[in-house]
């Protein structure tokens, strides 16, 4: 059973190091939406300090879900999503590897540039630690809802817009924790109810996105 | 007569289409009757407000439509989810006509919402909960449209459409908590089904009529696009043929 999640995430990942360019563009992108707010709302340090969680997380959240849109378009124009979803292994397996491998090139750098980020909005140290634990937390649940929208929009011609208006408003609760719990520990506050919550969130995420997944990419090949 | 009751008789799009072709000039004066005397005792019987005054009478639109809205939503979720686990047609076909409706109020309440806010809050939008929440609904309605329209296989996009609103509806208790968790000043609920209602009986009164009123309304345009859709989608069928042949 493990072995085909295995082989769809180690071969996601190789797929990846081939283009590595493309693989860190959401970075780029994450970094330069970033670092347009200060040009846009005004480069006060207060200001900045004030609407940096929120920043940095919508910002992450449009970079995962403009990189998700191709996570399934590859391997659907060369027929090999097809032979994933023939051979046996189920959908669920197969689509919460390809959200660990969305995850793993697009996710986790996103969370270890953070700080950097973190830096440029002038941070305080325990909220930039909150972020970096709610980036954590909240990210996998951004692939996972992603990997979603590219299977129900597999194969169309918006496919990229449309996939954005699907998943936002699903991902709106990750949003609130996520950048609440910075807010909480800006407010001298204890984040731990945000996190407990974003964790949840996460679970749940995880053990029903891919089912969904499965059915919508099952229903996409048909 | 120890028939049981058959619960697809009307599953099939020509028995559906001649049982609503029956039913929607009945609705339509429902709904036309009642809009007029729910509007006619909620502009003109009902008393002033102490606090509000007039203004407040734009509830009698504005909380019918919102829970329209999200009535509606459940009623597209579980018929796409019919249509998808039954291969039902016309359920499928009734959760497409569902949606721009739903829409529609969801947009409604928004606008009259906006309204009401503007005299009594002194501002046309605050992110509260339940303003955020029903525009995240918006979104959602928007979404499920967008993907049925952008899928030109019809089959492919009854099915899409039924996992995302079976995803949303199960996401809405998430998103309505979260965002209530996020921020709240809105009034209290006025009605609810354990208190006593706080309201002037002919308030209530014209809240209900417009509230049956827009059921109407909803019943008769959903049953009227949903006979577009059958038609559309049975073109070729011996009973959409022998329609043609009587007009």
């Amino acid at each position: 059973m493990a072995l085909a999640f295995g082989a769809v995430y180690l071969r996601d990942l190789r797929l990846a190091l081939r283009r590595r360019v493309e693989a860190l563009l959401p970075v780029v992108f994450f970094v330069v939406a970033v670092s347009l707010f200060p040009l846009g709302v005004g480069p006060e340090p207060q200001t900045l300090r004030q609407i940096a969680a929120g920043v940095v997380w919508v910002s992450a959240l449009l970079a995962s879900m403009l990189s998700v849109t191709s996570l399934y378009a590859g391997d659907h124009a060369d027929g090999s999503l097809e032979q994933m979803m023939l051979s046996g292994h189920s959908g669920f397996e197969i689509a919460a590897a390809k959200a660990a491998a969305h995850w793993t090139i697009t996710g986790a750098p996103l969370v270890l540039i953070a700080p950097l980020i973190g830096l440029l909005l002038d941070i305080s140290a325990p909220a930039l630690w909150t972020l970096l634990g709610s980036l954590l937390l909240g990210t996998p649940i951004l692939s996972l809802l992603g990997g979603l929208g590219a299977a129900l929009t597999l194969g169309l011609r918006s496919a990229g817009v449309l996939l954005i208006l699907l998943i936002l408003p699903l991902a709106i609760p990750a949003l609130i924790f996520g950048a609440g719990a910075v807010g909480a520990v800006d407010a001298g506050q204890s984040a731990s109810g945000h996190f407990s919550l974003l964790g949840a969130l996460a679970i749940l995420t995880a053990l029903s996105a891919p089912l969904a997944t499965s059915f919508a990419l099952h229903i996409a090949l048909e | 007569m120890s028939q049981s009751i058959r619960w697809f008789t009307f599953a099939a799009p020509s028995r559906f289409y001649a049982l609503t072709a029956a039913l929607n000039p009945w609705l339509w004066a429902l709904a036309i009757g009642l809009a007029i005397a729910g509007l006619s005792i909620g502009f003109l019987v009902a008393p002033t407000d102490a606090t509000q005054g007039d203004s407040y009478r734009i509830i009698f639109i504005h909380v019918p439509a919102a829970w329209m809205s999200m009535v509606l939503y459940l009623a597209m979720a579980s018929w796409a989810a019919l249509g998808w686990m039954f291969n039902a047609r016309m359920a499928s076909m009734l959760a497409r006509a569902l949606a721009p409706t739903g829409a529609l109020f969801t947009f409604l309440a928004l606008w009259t919402g906006s309204f009401w806010g503007k005299p009594t809050w002194g501002t046309w939008w605050v992110w509260d909960a339940r303003l955020t929440s029903e525009l995240i609904l918006l979104f959602l309605y928007l979404g499920f449209i967008a993907l049925q329209s952008a899928i030109d296989d019809v089959v492919r996009g009854d099915k899409a459409g039924a996992v995302l609103a079976i995803v949303g509806a199960v996401n809405v208790p998430i998103i309505y908590f979260s965002v209530k968790w996020w921020n709240t000043l809105h009034q209290g609920a006025t009605i609810s089904m354990t208190a006593a209602p706080k309201m002037a009986q002919t308030m209530l009164l014209a809240m209900l009529l417009m509230t049956l009123a827009f059921w109407a309304y909803a019943f008769a345009i959903v049953f009227t696009r949903a006979q577009a859709l059958a038609l559309e989608r049975e073109r070729d069928a011996e009973w959409v043929r022998v329609l043609r042949a009587k007009a």
